[in-house]
């Protein structure tokens, strides 16, 4: 795949994580204000959370988004404001994007599974 | 008044110069004024002097304008007005910018109309109420004066970046339905130094003496490229 290709894909999946990104935000500081009302100890969560599959499938998606999106961006910051070369920018910005994939579903894993 | 202008190449410094106001006074009268009566050896370049040829673009006060049209009271901070090449492009001297660069990007950009009828075919019929019309009209009046180019952030991390300027014009012969370059200018205007490097900050767009929007061609750029990309026609 060239360049030109690759860059216009990247765009448009970048793109499309954005709605999904622009949507999910929205849900989840619903979430937020609503859980904030009725108590935020630890019991009170996870009561919630444990085998909330929906709650999973959610938060599941969320991180999808971010994983598409986030190295996208970060790459180009690499290349533009660090100097570095576009390959090594890619490179990083791909493991931070796998760091972000492994936190979340660990996260994911402890409030609706553990 | 006490004008500021840069005297030197890339390295440089600016020289001062009391120059009388006058009603209606442009910028570029300005600069006129001062190799005409104070410093015979100041380089600068203008030529049509009614905002048509582009050649006369320089960063007055920190902002890149085109000096022709552009009056001392709407720019002048009180009485105090800086007069520097244009940013993003080699001084060559004083005030003159070396523009190769910036249209090579033009040519770079398949730039150039590229038709596929003969002169025995009749005449193409474009309508102009047609979108692709009025997509192509929208940037058709560029004169190339390179404000947005100097005025780009974009250019100046990313030297290779084909600017403002350049993917207009692509943009407008994409829309141009009797232009056959099709997806060889979709290629050469996709990638890290074309439309996708454009963050969207819009100073050219701002900036353009002739209220061109480049930022909308380049967004223009990108989608099609995108659908393109997606449908594997890239």
């Amino acid at each position: 795949m060239n360049d030109a290709t690759q860059q216009a894909r990247a765009w448009y999946w970048q793109r499309i994580s954005a709605m999904v990104l622009a949507l999910c935000v929205v849900v989840h500081l619903i979430t937020i204000v609503y859980a904030v009302r009725s108590g935020l100890s630890a019991e009170a969560l996870l009561g919630r959370t444990r085998g909330n599959l929906p709650f999973a499938v959610f938060y599941v998606l969320f991180l999808l988004a971010c994983v598409m999106h986030v190295p996208i961006g970060l790459a180009r910051i690499g290349e533009e404001w660090l100097g570095m070369a576009a390959s090594t920018a890619g490179f990083a910005a791909r493991m931070f994007a796998l760091l972000l994939l492994l936190l979340g579903l660990t996260a994911v894993y402890a409030v609706v599974l553990a | 008044m006490r004008v500021s202008i840069w005297r030197g190449r890339q390295q440089g410094g600016f020289s001062h110069y009391d120059v009388p106001r006058q009603a209606s006074q442009t910028v570029l009268d300005v600069v006129t004024h001062v190799q005409r009566h104070l410093e015979p050896s100041l380089a600068y370049r203008f030529a049509c002097r009614v905002g048509m040829c582009g050649s006369c673009a320089m960063t007055v006060n920190g902002v890149a304008r085109w000096t022709c049209r552009t009056h001392v009271a709407e720019v002048a901070e009180g009485d105090r007005l800086e007069i520097a090449p244009l940013s993003n492009l080699p001084v060559v001297k004083d005030l003159v910018t070396d523009m190769r660069g910036f249209f090579d990007k033009w040519a770079r950009a398949k730039g150039r109309f590229e038709g596929s009828a003969t002169r025995h075919e009749d005449f193409a019929r474009v309508e102009p109420g047609s979108q692709q019309r009025q997509l192509a009209d929208a940037g058709i009046e560029c004169i190339g004066c390179a404000v947005c180019y100097a005025s780009c952030d974009v250019v100046t991390w990313r030297p290779d970046f084909l600017g403002p300027a350049a993917l207009n014009r692509a943009w407008t012969l994409v829309n141009d339905v009797r232009d056959s370059a099709g997806v060889e200018r979709l290629r050469a205007v996709a990638g890290d130094a074309g439309c996708h490097s454009c963050h969207t900050q819009g100073s050219c767009t701002t900036r353009c003496p002739k209220h061109i929007a480049p930022t909308a061609a380049i967004a223009g750029l990108k989608r099609i490229t995108a659908r393109a990309a997606v449908r594997g026609e890239l």
